[in-house]
Formats: structure tokens, sequence, C-alpha cells
């Protein structure tokens, strides 16, 4: 008998998922039903969508009502389920290539939006299901199995990217923050808008093997050590910030959902 | 409600992670998967927060 939260927001049968021993997704999808049940939301008002990739499985092994669609379009299935279900609390789960590479545009114009759904990544800083690829996330001279001399790219910064592009809401949790992380996700389902929670995943078999960085739990010991808090970063220099990770809320700001000015504009051409 | 340390030896994957991060260091790993060492567990819930496979939570027991 499993633990009473994965009971009620798990698919059972379909466990133990297939993520690899030690992979930071496990934690995360635990700390997304987790931000569901502390805020008791209604199972059936939850629609969650997902992509491709090693994050994207959340969907499968979720509860509630779920649609694992095509690689990079999970934002824009989650368009159109929030356009005619505006009841529902659409909750997209993806990873980083899923949403910043091939899905970079759905994400942006999603954030410009602002349309009210709840974005979370599950960044592993690489292609883990497709075997070690280094993605927009990969920091630059790290190592992937298309990157053996180092990754020339430089990273994006997938909250960041989200804010700029016209997010009302983002923040930054961790595998290893998990009561943080549970937190930033319900403040991001409680917010009337576009919110996305990048979450700092940790992939032991290709990201920490191919740049020498150890296990899990030594790629969370790095993320206990190194995480500095939004609130004490703002009166940090750019030097004291090198190598550091900023977590917690990012941003919060105050524009029109899409929702609600599409419902106005069909009232108006009724009239 | 009293409450207990229940281990689900045929989900963990043997990661380590309920070890490292354990406070009180009463987790270790046998045959690739987790076993209570020794009795000082405080039921702090760190492992069932961090466990990616959701094979090891404290579980209230009823009094029944």
């Amino acid at each position: 008998m499993p633990a009473e939260l994965i009971n009620k927001y798990m698919r059972e049968a379909h466990l133990p998922h297939i993520w690899c021993p030690g992979c930071g997704h496990g934690i995360l999808m635990r700390d997304v039903a987790q931000a569901i049940e502390d805020l008791g939301l209604d199972q059936n008002k939850i629609c969650l969508v997902s992509g491709i990739g090693c994050s994207s499985r959340a969907a499968g092994y979720m509860d509630f009502n779920t649609i694992h669609t095509t690689h990079g379009r999970a934002i824009a299935f989650a368009t159109g389920i929030k356009l005619a279900r505006p009841d529902m609390n659409v909750i997209v789960i993806a990873g980083d290539g899923d949403i910043a590479a091939i899905g970079g545009n759905h994400l942006i114009h999603a954030a410009r939006r602002n349309i009210d759904m709840t974005v979370v990544v599950f960044n592993n800083d690489i292609y883990g299901m497709t075997g070690g690829q280094f993605s927009p996330t990969t920091p630059t001279g790290d190592f992937a199995t298309t990157a053996p001399y180092g990754n020339i790219d430089r990273p994006f910064d997938i909250a960041a990217l989200a804010e700029a592009a016209g997010a009302s809401y983002t923040a930054r949790g961790t595998a290893y923050h998990a009561p943080l992380t549970i937190k930033l996700i319900k403040e991001g389902i409680e917010h009337k808008g576009f919110s996305l929670i990048e979450c700092a995943s940790v992939c032991p078999t290709y990201y920490g093997r191919k740049n020498k960085k150890g296990g899990s739990v030594e790629l969370m010991t790095w993320q206990k050590e190194n995480c500095v808090m939004s609130d004490k970063a703002q009166h940090m220099s750019k030097e004291e910030l090198e190598g550091k990770l900023v977590i917690g809320r990012l941003s919060e700001k105050d524009y029109p959902e899409y929702t609600e000015q599409y419902k106005k504009i069909i009232e108006k051409a009724r009239k | 409600m009293a409450k207990k340390l229940v281990i689900n030896k045929a989900w963990c994957k043997g990661c380590g992670i309920c070890v490292a991060f354990c406070p009180k260091k009463v987790l270790g790993l046998k045959n690739e998967k987790v076993n209570i060492v020794n009795d000082g567990c405080i039921l702090c819930g760190q492992c069932e927060l961090r466990c990616p496979d959701y094979a090891i939570y404290v579980e209230e027991e009823s009094n029944e």
C-alpha cells in the first residue's frame, strides 16, 4: 500500500515509474501532487497536459484528466483546453528541451497572452530520453553526447525568458528544496494568469555521468549548497552570485488574463 | 495516532537519496534496497519528501 498522497493522485498500476534510479522527476511529480492536495482542489477540475520527453511521462502516472501530446506542443493543447473550459485548472508539465527548444515559441506566446495556466518545468539540463544530447539549458562548457568537447552554447534561463515574454508569475524550485517547490507550485496554481515554475531536476544517468558530477546525491548536494533565495539574491553582487542558482519567487505582475479578455470580446461582438 | 516509517522495497531503486539526506542517519542500503539500520528515526519525513520512487514514507497508524 503506497502513501496516501500517492494512492490518491497517482495511477498505481503504472508504478514504479520508468525514470532512472535517483531521477529528480519523481520528486518533482510528488511536489505537484502535494501542492494540489494542500490547495484542496477537485481532482476532476484539473487537466494535466504534457508533451514529449522524460518529464512528460508524468501525465501517464498522475491521476487527473490528462493528455500526453506531441513534442513541444503541450502549451498549444493546454491553450485550447483552457479556452474551451476556463473553469478547469490547467497544468502543464514539460522538460527543458520540450518547452525551450521545440516548444519555445508556444512558451513565449502563451506567456505574452498571459493565459491562465501553470507550467511546471522539470529542468534536467539535458535530453535524457533520447540519449543525453545537450539542451537549451545545458550550461556552457558542460558535456553531452552531442557536445563531446564541451557545449559552446549559452543556456537559456527559462524563468527569465518567460518573465520577459510576459508571464505574470515566475519562480524557481529544485528537487532538493521540496517544501519550497511545493509552496511555489501552489502559488503558481493560485495565481490568475500565466505562471511558470522552473524546477531544477537532477539527471544522474546522462548529465551527472557525462560531466563527472556524480550521482543524484552529489547533484542534490550541489543544489543544497549553491542555491540562494531570491530575497537574499537582490542584495548580492553579480560576482557573489557567480555559480549560484537563485530560487524562490522571481516575479509577480498584474496583467490582463487572456480567457477573460476573450470572453469580453465575445460579449462585445454579440451586442 | 501513532506514526511509523514504511518501506516499499518493491519500488525502491537504491538511489541512496533518502540515506544521504536523513538527518538522523537511520537509513542504509543493503542489496541495493533501503533498510532501517538503527532506531533513531524521528519521523520527520525528509526521506518521503525526496524519494523519487515513493518507496519510503511516514504513515499514521490507526489505534484500532
